[in-house]
């Protein structure tokens, strides 16, 4: 299925040089927007927005809880300054076009992707449920139950992760988990999304820069 | 790594984690002394090492000699008296208080005044299991991981009076056994549990909320982080009984919401939908077939 993609500066998802940007084609029935303004189009089988930590309800307006249409939102999955992962996580609405979803799934799919479908939530899928306990264990690294090196060795040799929460969190950014945890923060209102003391020292030392 | 123990006691042996600690212990060459209360389930236990060597024979990673030496470091008892000359005794009875607590009162009365006692406890205070004996200063926590004779890493804790000298000289026998330790406190779920809990809690609330189904949010989390496995399927091969339990032990210590067990977990563990053991957790099996939940 040909593809347009309309973009402008950098995309978090596909940074220059990506096989995915070169695949598109000038003319399709499905537009992506990589940091260009969404416009609705009803005359395309789907319409993508490229994501970073706001809904897609921010684009497309929300109604009542019935909102959907051939619109979609996605972002591929990113830990700060990492590389980007393989996967894809697609947003929909509640009312959005199956026929929409399928068309997305397949494009990326064929791309090499891996696609999870998630709801319209802050955070989608990974962030809402991995950032959490990065703030946990950055809390139990001030409050002394573990060393960094022993508190990622224990994730890798008792859980088999590829790596543990500190050096994740190091590797990506703290800075980065702070404006991602705020994020979340401003939306859940829960403590375990706020900030832990680390982020936001990285924060402010960043900002300081 | 040198040690000074020489003799280790394991209670609970007939168990899961107890056989699997046996065989760490008599692998790496220490006298090994098995007890449970009945004669049946420690000759199941024995059954199941001598196959676990047999296949460490066929697959290249353990000589014959080396095999056939194991074994015979291994005994088996039901009479608390076999421990008396242990220099460490470790216990991964049923997770219980007053029945962790009654062994090592009992323990005491018959093992050598300067034996090191471990336990294995996943969700009890290092310090609230020793506080039911007269040694508290030579008790640690020492908590394996399952399957203990494959996996590497154990989590030590001293409790509020355990001695450095007593913390030191059991952190010295489990790198004596090849094994990995970390240092962490007496506090609920130590590092793994507590990072693992909230996280698998938090995954059976975003179903509940319907961020994703049960497949996507495994996928994402695997795909995404590189991860093994995903919460939802892991949730189901531990069993999600075994995660209530977890939860009742430690939200009532930490009162850390996350820890609590989500509204949806007590409705699958009420309706049967435990898991794999069941056929049905978060996703449904057949013939060990896992199918989209
Ligand atoms: N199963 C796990 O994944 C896991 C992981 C780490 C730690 N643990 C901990 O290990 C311990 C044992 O768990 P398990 O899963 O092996 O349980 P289990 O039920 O398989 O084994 C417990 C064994 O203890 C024996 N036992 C009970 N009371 C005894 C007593 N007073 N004296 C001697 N033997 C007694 C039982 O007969 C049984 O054989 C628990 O403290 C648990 O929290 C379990």
């Amino acid at each position: 299925m040909d593809y347009v993609i309309k973009k402008q500066g950098e995309s978090r998802s596909f940074p220059e040089g990506e096989g995915f940007l070169e695949g598109a084609s000038s003319e399709g029935d499905i537009v992506l927007h990589l940091g260009t303004q969404f416009e609705p189009d009803a005359g395309k089988t789907a319409v993508l927005v490229e994501l970073e930590m706001e809904c897609l309800g921010v684009h497309t307006g929300e109604h009542a809880g019935i909102e959907g249409s051939n619109a979609l939102g996605f972002a591929r999955y990113r830990n700060g300054d990492d590389a980007p992962s393989n996967l894809i996580e697609l947003v929909r609405q509640p009312a959005t076009d199956d026929s929409a979803i399928a068309a997305a799934r397949a494009i990326f799919e064929a791309a090499g992707f891996e696609v999870a479908v998630s709801a319209d939530q802050v955070g989608r899928i990974i962030d809402r449920l991995v950032r959490p306990k990065y703030n946990a264990a950055l809390t139990f690294l001030d409050e002394g139950l573990a060393t960094a090196d022993d508190m990622d060795m224990t994730c890798r040799l008792g859980l088999g992760y590829a790596d543990g929460p500190i050096e994740r969190l190091e590797q990506g950014g703290l800075a980065h988990h702070f404006d991602v945890t705020k994020a979340l923060f401003e939306v859940y209102g829960t403590p375990a999304y706020a900030p832990g003391r680390r982020a936001t020292v990285a924060k402010q030392r960043r900002s300081a820069e | 790594m040198s040690t000074n123990i020489q003799k280790v006691g394991v209670c609970g042996a007939g168990g899961t984690m107890g056989a699997g600690i046996a065989i760490v212990a008599s692998r790496a060459g220490f006298e090994t002394a098995c007890f449970d209360t009945s004669m049946e389930v420690l000759d199941r236990a024995r059954s199941q090492t001598e196959g676990f060597f047999g296949k460490s024979v066929d697959r290249g990673k353990m000589a014959t000699t080396d095999r056939d030496a194991a074994l015979a470091r291994l005994s088996a008892s039901t009479d608390m008296g076999a421990l008396a000359d242990c220099d460490l005794v470790i216990e991964a009875v049923f997770e219980d208080l007053g029945v962790k607590r009654e062994l090592l009162g009992a323990l005491d009365g018959i093992c050598k005044p300067e034996a090191l006692f471990a336990s294995n406890t996943s969700t009890l205070s290092i310090t609230e299991i020793a506080a039911g004996c007269d040694r508290q200063d030579r008790v640690v926590g020492m908590h394996f991981c399952l399957p203990a004779q494959l996996m590497k890493l154990i989590e030590m804790s001293p409790g509020v009076n355990t001695s450095d000298e007593a913390f030191a000289d059991a952190w010295a026998w489990t790198e004596a056994a090849g094994q990995q330790p970390v240092a962490t406190q007496d506090k609920p779920g130590f590092i793994l549990n507590a990072l693992l809990v909230p996280f698998n809690n938090d995954a059976i609330r975003a179903v509940e909320a319907g961020v994703a189904s049960p497949t996507d949010i495994d996928k994402a989390i695997k795909v995404g982080l590189n991860y093994k496995m995903g919460p939802l399927e892991l949730l189901d091969l531990v069993g999600l009984d075994t995660q209530m339990l977890l939860c009742e032990a430690f939200y009532p210590v930490t009162l850390d919401p996350r820890a609590s067990a989500p509204p949806l977990l007590r409705r699958m563990v009420a309706a049967g939908h435990l898991g794999r053991k069941t056929g049905r957790g978060f996703y449904t099996y057949d013939d060990n077939a896992m199918f989209g939940g």
